[in-house]
């Protein structure tokens, strides 16, 4: 470990160069998928909703399938058992999280250009802080609106936890819900960071 | 899983078998007699039940528009399994989906409470049908439908001066420049006009009018009228291929009289001869840009005496009832319900004989064609033909009241002088007594060739009995084969006179109103949120703009004073199928059904004092019953 950490403190000046400047480059390409396709996909199935509710968690905003339809037909659902709307505005995540991507991406476009590996460090560490943050922040939200139930609901449901990763039975709904294409381009963001990385990493300590 | 469908498959006949031979056992079956005759066997009945059945949520293959006669409507069934699927609601009233009760189509209904509709007509495109309107005629109070496809809904009522009675109607030109009108009943020229029937012969006229069909909306407008001698104006069809730009109409009473108490059945059968009419459609629309027209009661109408090259007569055998023109266009089908033949006429003949001036005699300006000259072959099809469907196979079916049959016959070309009864090639009795049929897109220029539907006029016996007041029949025949076979018996209520069948993946209706569809005329009183909801007054005038959704009307209270004039325009916001909202006011005769999307306006007189709750009528949710509201008449 000590070695490791050594190791790591005598590299970090070395410049991003080669392909491993192509490989940061591509990395920062890699991200801008994450504004366009959704991010997480539930889906909501019961035996008179035979083709599913979708729900897309997008960067930016939450959007029904059907055209939208579904959000609202989801909120129709949930006014019985006294759950708030589900609100896009009542989204903070929604505008700092594509705030925080295009941030990240500036910074892995400047260490293609002029980084080094100190770089590297730094937006692997930024990136998997903003990771574990998003999805706690995710998981909390579904535990807010599925414990915050208005009491004076027409049916009484007790205070539950939708699924966040998985499936689970909601009253008459098989819920599933899994990350989404978006998700994986943060997958191929890290991967090639992390190529990046070893490339410049692998050199010899001496080679300089 | 396989081997045990398999098992299933083949214990099925052997089930059906046993309950066959053990109700057999019990008490005796009625003797069969009518279509079951002679065409017994378990086997039968099996094939019946396997090409008829259609699965809990498979889905059939065609979409069957029966014409709901003097029930004013059109019933919407699906084929091969014949169950009925909807109702459209036309010229009459129908609580069921609040038609009639808005203000939109109360307006549309007019003074009417019930309309006659006769024969439904698709929109078609180079011959074929195009899945975009529906239209139908009322035979009654001389009006024309408009339908459209896409919500299955009624957009239009057409009303035009000086038709008495539109019977010939609804029949659609090959890319639906026209629908026509024609009058059944001649009455005194114009509309409105006093003339006793003794002056039948020169005051009374019959009218025939092309109604022009906007390309992109559908809208109906009247394009043409032509005055004609005062016969009985019946069924028709439009011409296509090589006799496109002609319509056809049969009609009777060629005698041209209605004397008081001589009972028209037998005056009007007296000539050996009644007519075909043909209009050149084109040329209307040319002596129209022209000028060559009168208008009167506000039509624009050709006179044949003073614009020949228009109208021609055809002669047919006596009193027919329909003209049908063959896939490929160049046949023209008479059938004279008196006589036992149905008659084949070639356009390419009729074209020559127009060219050549041969004619036989001239009514009202109106040259009548030399019979002989047109005539291809007379076809012994059977008693009492009435309307011929065809198959896209060379082959036609006639419809025979008098024998309560169909017969099957081929289409030309014949050998010289050869034996025409050779041509008849199959007949399959039906029960009973046969108006009109319906083969899968059998107006088109391609028909299917493996669904015919017969539209009997009388069902006795063939279901459990519920009166005096009895259903109609409609069979289900099976033409993909050699030989017709018998499917299935389905009941409508009164009545259907014809129905059209076009194949189920040409429509593709919408299941809700989306808010931000262009397609849809979105009412300006529409709401879409609770918070939009609102009351104004304006002296003696309450007007509301509700909305609806499960579970709740907002606002669910209305105030008012006695007299005040109420206007309400509900919204229903739902945008998933199948969540329709009804708005009904106890005592009031108020019954709206919103759906999804959709904005209706009733205005109302509130002339009775006193509170009176209002609700949702159409079932939307586990508390559907909470969905009621109060108003409140001071």
């Amino acid at each position: 470990m000590t070695g490791f950490l050594k190791r790591l403190t005598s590299s970090l000046h070395r410049p991003i160069v080669g392909k491993s400047r192509l490989l940061v480059f591509l990395a920062a390409l890699a991200l801008i998928p994450t504004f366009i396709v959704p991010l997480w996909h539930m889906t909501f199935v019961a035996q008179q909703y035979p083709e599913g509710l979708d729900l897309y968690v997008y960067s930016h905003n939450l959007v029904g399938g059907d055209d939208g339809n579904d959000l609202t037909e989801i909120n129709v659902l949930n006014h019985y058992i006294g759950m708030a709307e589900l609100e896009p505005a009542d989204f903070n995540e929604l505008k700092w999280i594509p705030l925080v991507i295009g941030l990240i991406i500036v910074l892995t476009l400047r260490a293609a250009t002029i980084g080094t590996l100190r770089s590297l460090v730094d937006i692997l560490v930024v990136s998997l802080y903003f990771g574990g943050f998003s999805v706690w922040s995710f998981w909390y939200k579904l535990h807010y609106y599925g414990r915050n139930l208005d009491p004076r609901a027409s049916v009484q449901v007790e205070p539950f936890m939708p699924p966040m990763f998985g499936y689970k039975l909601v009253g008459q709904f098989d819920v599933w819900s899994y990350p989404a294409v978006g998700t994986y381009f943060f997958l191929v963001f890290g991967a090639l960071l992390l190529a990046g990385f070893w490339l410049i990493w692998r050199e010899p300590v001496g080679d300089q | 899983m396989k081997n045990r469908k398999l098992y299933r498959l083949a214990l099925a006949p052997v089930v059906i078998g046993l309950i066959i031979g053990l109700s057999a056992c019990g008490k005796k079956p009625p003797k069969r007699r009518g279509a079951r005759a002679g065409a017994g066997g378990t086997s039968d009945i099996t094939n019946a039940a396997l090409a008829t059945y259609v699965a809990p949520g498979d889905l059939d293959e065609y979409y069957l528009f029966y014409s709901g006669g003097h029930s004013g409507q059109i019933f919407v069934a699906g084929v091969p399994s014949m169950r009925h699927i909807s109702t459209i609601p036309v010229f009459s009233p129908y609580p069921g989906t609040g038609y009639g009760f808005d203000d939109e189509t109360k307006a549309m209904l007019g003074d009417y409470s019930w309309g006659d509709s006769h024969h439904p007509g698709f929109s078609e495109t180079n011959g074929e049908y195009d899945g975009r309107w529906l239209f139908i005629n009322d035979n009654a109070n001389g009006r024309m439908a408009r339908i459209d496809l896409r919500d299955f809904k009624t957009k239009q009522i057409l009303s035009i001066p000086n038709i008495s009675a539109n019977h010939g109607s609804s029949f659609v030109s090959p890319n639906s420049e026209y629908v026509t009108m024609a009058t059944r009943m001649s009455v005194p020229f114009p509309e409105g006009t006093y003339a006793d029937v003794t002056e039948y012969a020169s005051k009374y006229h019959g009218v025939a009018a092309g109604i022009k069909i906007d390309p992109d909306s559908g809208h109906l407008e009247l394009g043409w009228e032509i005055l004609l001698p005062p016969f009985d104006y019946d069924l028709g069809d439009a011409g296509k291929g090589p006799s496109e730009g002609y319509f056809f109409w049969t009609c009777y009473n060629s005698e041209r009289e209605f004397i008081e108490g001589g009972k028209l059945e037998v005056t009007a059968s007296q000539k050996d001869k009644d007519y075909i009419l043909m209009v050149d459609y084109r040329k209307a629309e040319k002596a129209i840009e022209a000028g060559n027209f009168k208008t009167v009661k506000g039509a624009p109408v050709i006179y044949p005496e003073e614009t020949p090259g228009i109208a021609y007569f055809i002669p047919l055998a006596k009193s027919p009832h329909g003209v049908d023109v063959a896939p490929s266009g160049r046949w023209i089908i008479g059938s004279g319900k008196l006589s036992p033949t149905t008659t084949v006429f070639d356009i390419e003949k009729i074209e020559k004989a127009i060219a050549e001036k041969d004619f036989e005699e001239t009514i009202d300006g109106i040259p009548v064609l030399t019979y002989n000259s047109v005539r291809e072959a007379e076809i012994p099809v059977g008693l009492g033909p009435l309307h011929t469907q065809f198959d896209g196979k060379g082959y036609a079916y006639t419809s025979l009241f008098v024998e309560s049959a169909v017969a099957k016959w081929k289409l030309p070309p014949y050998e010289a002088g050869a034996d025409m009864n050779q041509y008849v090639v199959e007949k399959i009795p039906v029960a009973y007594n046969i108006g009109h049929l319906v083969t899968a897109e059998g107006d088109s220029m391609s028909p299917d060739g493996n669904y015919l539907v017969a539209l009997n006029k009388l069902s006795k016996g063939r279901h459990l009995s519920v009166g005096p007041s009895i259903p109609e029949s409609a069979q289900l025949i099976d033409i993909s084969g050699d030989k017709m076979k018998l499917l299935y018996d389905a009941f409508t209520e009164p009545e259907p006179h014809y129905a059209v069948m076009i194949k189920a993946d040409k429509l593709d209706p919408v299941e809700v109103y989306k808010k931000d569809d262009p397609y849809w005329h979105k009412s300006p009183d529409a709401i879409w949120a609770a918070e939009d909801a609102r009351i104004e007054r304006k002296g003696n005038t309450v007007e509301v703009w509700m909305m609806a959704v499960r579970s709740f009307f907002a606002p669910d209270v209305i105030r008012v004073n006695r007299g005040d004039k109420v206007i309400v325009h509900v919204t229903n916001i739902e945008q998933t199928r199948d969540e329709l909202h009804g708005f009904a006011i106890d005592n009031y005769d108020i019954n709206l059904v919103v759906d999804p999307g959709e904005t209706k306006t009733v205005t109302f007189t509130a002339d009775k004092p006193g509170v009176y709750a209002f609700y949702c009528t159409n079932f939307c949710s586990a508390l559907h019953q909470e969905m009621q509201g109060y108003l409140l008449v001071k």
